[in-house]
């Protein structure tokens, strides 16, 4: 262990500052997430009290099944339309982004300045939304689900090419140097050498970014307006109007769409820190 | 494996020594192919590039996406005259500000706590970060119901220690105010951990030579801690600041810019107005905000990175 520690040895301190650091986290953190689940399996009127009680009486089921027939199923049709969105559109950037932070990082030119700052514009400068909605109309792919994938896509690769450029300056150059020297042309030499070794950092891109398409709101919102395309953001959101008097089922809502990032948090934790924290220490 | 080469394969082996020179476009084989750049410039430039431009322009017009009519600076003139729209840049500013500075200073704190020898070290840890991954519709909604007034957990309680709270999300006065701390609550934990990482790497070494000076914790945190974990301020500040100057699905889901227009910032004003079907107008909002987070991010960031801590 290497970590800087300030806090002084002496044991009843160290006891009485873990009690209030746990007690405030509790309050803080886990009795909100407590009232989404104690909310989701309350019956209809005591949900309605807005109270933090115990539930008279659990009804799990009943409520999760009004959910998911609400509609006409659309919190299906949205889960299946957020799978999608989430599986292209991550694929599409990792594939992407590795070949081009490949490049940026192997080859030296006088672009790379240039490029290095197009990325960097890519994190910074709010998309401009009306005019891509005109761009989107004007090439057929406005209210489609192609055309809110290839957005996803233009807005997330800038913080992937970042992570992969950083990641192959790791990998020695004469790995490539023997895949050349053994006849492999650009792509093998990219698929069948480069790409498999950036193993680690394609899990943590993979992560970081369905968590961040799972839930965005924004894009959805204005790329692909219509119930019939809704993603899980959006039913939340129209199930906020239409069930204010059931805030059973709209706590049941928010359940379902948490329980998605919480399996990715059990299982990726890990790559997760490992890829939100890559830009801390360089600075 | 060197000499195999040299002797197997003579045509390639000059490429070997291709990468280190410079690139001057001559036709000798390259491994690293600019074509790798296609489909990321196509994609990058038809759906980022082409739009950001085309909001200059469309920023100047009255527009109704089949046809734009030039009116020079109307809208932004519009953007700064009209209370409303001039409240939504005004609240940006503040919300940025006021969630950046409390991650900042909040996130310190718990990143100290945190690296420090205390019980149960990885439940806090995981308790902490796991609303950064959580809906942030679904975070807004559920603060909805718990900032409720007169039902809400939040007044319950207060009212259980003798005060009775503000309609955090109905009184002007508090509603942007609640929104961002709400915010800070999501966010904190990415700022949290930024922080640890920046810690966990101050060689130990630093901290047991000031101890053995006679440091006191809070001279250890002040005079090593605290400088040390400046790029993981730098971190922080940056990444806070453009979420916080960019922000809106956390303020459209607890209060849609409301009551009135009093916790409206840029975005959710560029949304409604392109409801309205001002199109021109919603774009002039883009340029505005693109503007406002450039001039405040570069030279900011510039400004930091400039002065960089003698290890």
């Amino acid at each position: 262990m290497s970590t800087a520690e300030l806090v002084n040895h002496r044991p009843a301190r160290k006891w009485i500052l873990s009690t209030v650091a746990i007690v405030v986290s509790l309050v803080v953190f886990v009795i909100p997430f407590a009232f989404i689940v104690l909310t989701a399996v309350k019956d209809r009127t005591q949900s309605a009290d807005l109270s933090f009680s115990w539930p008279h009486q659990f009804r799990f089921v009943q409520n999760f099944i009004e959910v998911v027939e609400a509609r006409d199923y659309m919190l299906v049709i949205a889960f299946i339309n957020s799978t999608i969105l989430t599986v292209v559109s991550v694929t599409g950037m990792v594939v992407l982004a590795a070949m081009a932070g490949f490049v940026l990082q192997r080859r030296k030119s006088r672009w790379n300045g240039f490029i290095n700052f197009l990325v960097l514009a890519g994190l910074i400068i709010p998309p401009a939304v009306v005019p891509t909605i005109w761009v989107l109309q004007k090439i057929g792919l406005f209210k489609t689900m192609p055309g809110l994938i290839l957005i996803e896509i233009a807005y997330g690769l800038s913080f992937c090419i970042l992570l992969f450029r950083a990641f192959v300056a790791t990998i020695p150059r004469e790995l490539d140097e023997a895949a050349i020297i053994d006849g492999a042309g650009p792509l093998r030499l990219f698929f069948q050498v480069v790409f498999p070794l950036l193993r680690s950092v394609i899990v943590t891109v993979v992560v970081v970014q369905s968590v961040n398409v799972f839930n965005d709101f924004v894009n959805p919102l204005y790329f692909l307006p219509g119930d019939q395309n809704a993603t899980v953001q959006l039913t939340l959101y129209n199930f906020s109007s239409q069930f204010t008097t059931q805030y059973n089922l709209l706590f049941m809502d928010i359940l379902l769409i948490t329980i998605p990032p919480l399996i990715m948090f059990l299982f990726f934790n890990r790559q997760i820190v490992a890829g939100l924290t890559s830009g801390a220490i360089k600075g | 494996m060197r000499s195999v080469a040299i002797t197997s394969v003579k045509p390639r082996e000059r490429s070997k020594a291709r990468p280190a020179a410079s690139a001057a476009g001559s036709k000798v084989y390259r491994p690293y192919s600019n074509w790798f750049y296609l489909p990321t410039a196509i994609i990058y430039g038809v759906l980022f590039l082409v739009p950001t431009f085309a909001s200059l322009y469309f920023s100047l017009t009255r527009w109704s996406l089949f046809e734009s009519k030039f009116i020079g600076l109307d809208n932004f003139k519009l953007f700064f005259q009209e209370p409303a729209l001039v409240k939504g840049f005004t609240n940006t500013l503040i919300y940025a500000v006021i969630t950046s500075g409390s991650k900042v200073v909040l996130g310190l704190l718990l990143a100290v706590l945190l690296t420090s020898q205390i019980v149960a070290r990885g439940y806090l840890r995981s308790v902490v970060f796991f609303p950064v991954l959580v809906s942030t519709i679904g975070v807004g909604l559920t603060f909805t119901v718990l900032m409720n007034p007169e039902k809400g957990l939040i007044n319950e309680s207060l009212g259980l220690l003798g005060i009775s709270g503000p309609g955090w999300l109905t009184d002007p006065k508090w509603a942007l105010l609640s929104v961002a701390a709400v915010d800070v609550w999501k966010g904190v934990g990415l700022a949290t951990l930024i922080y640890i990482a920046g810690i966990v790497s101050i060689p130990r070494e630093y901290i047991e030579a000031a101890r053995v000076d006679g440091a006191t914790s809070w001279q250890q945190f002040w005079r090593i801690v605290l400088p040390l974990s400046r790029p993981a301020t730098v971190t922080v500040i940056i990444l806070s600041l453009i979420g916080g100057l960019r922000s809106f699905d956390l303020i459209w889901a607890m209060t849609r810019g409301g009551p009135g227009f009093t916790s409206d910032v840029i975005a959710s004003v560029i949304y409604k107005q392109y409801q309205a079907g001002f199109y021109g107008l919603s774009t002039a909002g883009n340029v505005v905000l693109f503007i406002t987070v450039t001039a405040i991010i570069l030279p900011l960031s510039w400004f930091l990175n400039r002065k960089e801590v003698d290890l």
